[in-house]
């Protein structure tokens, strides 16, 4: 075992024994705490566990890679993941506090109709389905790459530490871990940023050091014969930069797992609070990527880009070994004459794994062992702290949505916590078995969920809130249209071999999707019956922090209620 | 968007729900405005549709449209969440709608037990 195997164990023992002891504190008897963590969380506390919800294993890995290869357009990414928490917190995330249910189905069935939360809950346990197939994944290519187990092993152990916590503590204990593992994540991503900004630049904080560096690196870009790096829309037209970044805002704000962590306040003012100091802790992380990005290309180029491949540094022949950077000498002449991302796009002597730029940064900058450890340590918080709110969305869908409200409404406490903690650990079997063996849609798919979304969910929930006169039709046609038209124009641009109109990629087809939706929506809507009494009173409930009984209910009122 | 419904579903409205709340709701979509075209010009006009040009401009060492796109932009978005949310608590205490607080709701209980 080498010296950074043995510390990425130590690290990830550690860890580990942290989430567990946490879950043990955290366990809950009953199903408002399994559901809703029995709307007590603090803003704070709710802000970082949506950070951690939301930074997956693509955020912490592979992003600051990604936008290494694509410049200004990697923008699509920062501003797409970051701006949906605006619409989140404005449009949303007060609302739904107050209405206080446990999931994003039990909103549209009671808002709209039996027949909406059974299209709402397939949705959102195949969003949920496709996202934790990643994480699984995720989970075993960092234990392999760091301490030298197989990748199923790896998922094996992850999955026994997802089930122990959140079949024990449910989402009491998935916040109170979500918030370690932010911890944990945010000073793996930042102690090396920090270094290498530091040892590159005069100014030790990245999000400042970059631009001297980042103008640097377009003339290098430019030598090398690539696109300046900071020259926008080289690799995206303008309109498809546009409409990415906003179907993946407008995907965030639709995302199940995200939607459910705003049920956790005590108040609607925590809801808000609560999205602002989650956008923040993102930020934290998302203002870092890009300065990552920078430092890891020019080092790359620097290191390696017109240079003989045989007096490649020692991080290239470390990396080079795990497969995760290849070479092939086209023209014969022995060095680097082009660099690739994505070999089957574009063509290159030296193939480069876009996840490179964050896992080798610590070597690059030529931190100790213990800190390579920490990266690792960090990964694993990533990943499995999305898992676990997503499986908890898909827990909840299967043991509330469809087992309690639909078929055994007169399931008794016990019965309905039992039913959570079963639907939980059957996901986290059916989320191992993707992780071992993804099925080769999944990357993509991913990738898709936030059209999915932003085509489906967003749309009328929002209207929902905001116009009364919605109801259980125009939703049911504004989601179905949007929902069809958004798959199909996937489906034809990625496997049907159609063109894309107008330069949008499958990416970006979820905004024009969402915007058909809201259309179909109140057009149907206006053309049939207006919505019954009780649901406009409800409405009025929504938007009044106080009409209709107070969000905050402390556990000693809440069982004289049900007494 | 808000409330194009009223004339039709005046029946609730008019009835059950007092022109205390809809002030409020309105006072609500007043806040909002505001900060939603501050959202949309960062995150689009001045990251995205601008951003050639803006780019020809130098900021701290950025190309001014780079850094609009790559940092401005998510510094402004994490701003207006919190200005939302202190506008709100004013438009709340204003419309005498704000909630308790956690602690205080916690001793409210604890007297009402005392009490009995």
């Amino acid at each position: 075992m080498t010296s950074i195997e043995a510390w990425a164990l130590v690290f990830t023992v550690l860890t580990f024994s942290l989430y567990i002891f946490i879950a043990f504190r955290t366990r809950v008897k009953d199903t408002e705490g399994f559901y809703v963590a029995g709307h007590g969380v603090p803003a704070v506390a709710n802000g970082a566990a949506i950070a951690a919800d939301w930074m997956s294993a693509a955020s912490f890995i592979s992003m600051a890679g990604l936008i290494s290869f694509l410049g200004f357009d990697g923008a699509i990414y920062l501003l797409g993941w970051t701006g949906g928490y605006v619409l989140l917190a404005l449009l949303l995330a007060p609302y739904l506090r107050k209405f206080g249910k446990y999931t994003v189905p039990d909103f549209v069935g009671d808002r709209y109709s039996e027949t909406a939360r059974a299209v709402a809950v397939v949705a959102a346990v195949f969003v949920s389905f496709t996202y934790v197939a990643g994480q699984m994944a995720g989970v075993g290519i960092v234990f392999s790459r760091f301490i030298g187990v197989s990748i199923t092993v790896g998922v094996i152990i992850g999955m026994c530490v997802v089930v122990i916590y959140a079949v024990m503590g449910g989402m009491k204990g998935i916040t109170w871990t979500q918030v370690a593992q932010y911890t944990v994540l945010i000073i793996a991503y930042m102690i090396p940023a920090w270094a290498i900004a530091a040892r590159l630049t005069d100014v030790p904080v990245p999000q400042v050091s970059f631009g001297e560096i980042a103008t640097k690196l377009d003339q290098l870009q430019v030598d090398f014969g690539l696109n300046s790096y900071t020259e926008p829309f080289t690799n995206r037209p303008i309109q498809d930069v546009f409409f990415v970044a906003l179907a993946l805002m407008v995907g965030t704000a639709g995302l199940p797992h995200i939607i459910v962590r705003f049920y956790t306040t005590p108040s609607v003012r925590a809801a808000r609070y609560s999205a602002g100091w989650a956008l923040l802790f993102i930020a934290l992380l998302y203002t870092t990527a890009p300065a990552v990005a920078v430092f890891a290309k020019t080092n790359l180029l620097e290191d390696v880009a017109n240079q003989p491949w045989s007096e490649r540094p020692q991080w290239v022949r470390n990396w080079e070994a795990t497969g995760l950077m290849a070479f092939e000498d086209g023209n014969g002449n022995g060095t680097v004459d082009s660099i690739t991302s994505n070999p089957e796009a574009a063509p290159g002597e030296l193939v480069v794994s876009p996840d490179i730029m964050v896992l080798a940064n610590p070597e690059i900058a030529g931190l100790p062992a213990p800190v390579v450890g920490l990266v690792a340590a960090g990964g694993l918080a990533a990943a499995l702290s999305t898992a676990s709110g997503l499986l908890l969305v898909i827990g909840s869908s299967i043991g509330h949505d469809l087992y309690y409200k639909r078929f055994r409404p007169e399931a008794t406490e016990k019965q309905r916590l039992m039913a959570g903690r079963i639907a939980i650990a059957g996901a986290v079997l059916v989320a191992g078995y993707f992780g071992v063996n993804p099925p080769g849609f999944v990357g993509q798919v991913v990738a898709f969920a936030f059209g999915l979304a932003a085509a489906s969910f967003f749309p009328i929930i929002v209207l929902g809130i905001f116009w009364k006169r919605t109801n259980a039709a125009g939703a049911m046609s504004g989601m179905l249209t949007g929902l069809t038209l958004t798959a199909l124009y996937m489906w034809a641009t990625l496997y049907g071999g159609m063109e894309p109109w107008f330069g949008i990629s499958p990416e970006g087809i979820g905004a024009i999707g969402s915007v058909i939706n809201f259309a179909v929506t109140i057009v149907v809507s206006n053309m049939t019956t207006p919505p019954s009494d009780e649901i406009q009173l409800l409405i009025e409930e929504v938007r009044h922090p106080r009409l209709g009984g107070e969000a905050i209910r402390l556990p000693e009122e809440r069982v004289s209620e049900k007494a | 968007m808000a409330d194009a419904s009223n004339g039709q579903s005046g029946r609730v409205s008019g009835s059950r729900v007092s022109d205390r709340s809809r002030g409020y709701w309105k006072a609500n979509v007043r806040v909002k405005v505001p900060l939603l075209i501050v959202w949309a010009i960062f995150g689009y006009v001045l990251a995205i549709l601008l951003a050639e040009p803006l780019n020809e401009i130098n900021f701290i060492g950025f190309p001014l449209g780079f850094w609009f796109a790559q940092q401005g932009a998510i510094v402004v978005f994490v701003a207006l969440i919190f200005i939302y949310a202190k506008r709100m608590d004013r438009v709340d205490e204003e419309f005498d709608v704000h909630e308790e607080e956690l602690g205080s709701a916690r001793k409210r209980v604890e007297r009402l037990g005392g009490q009995a």
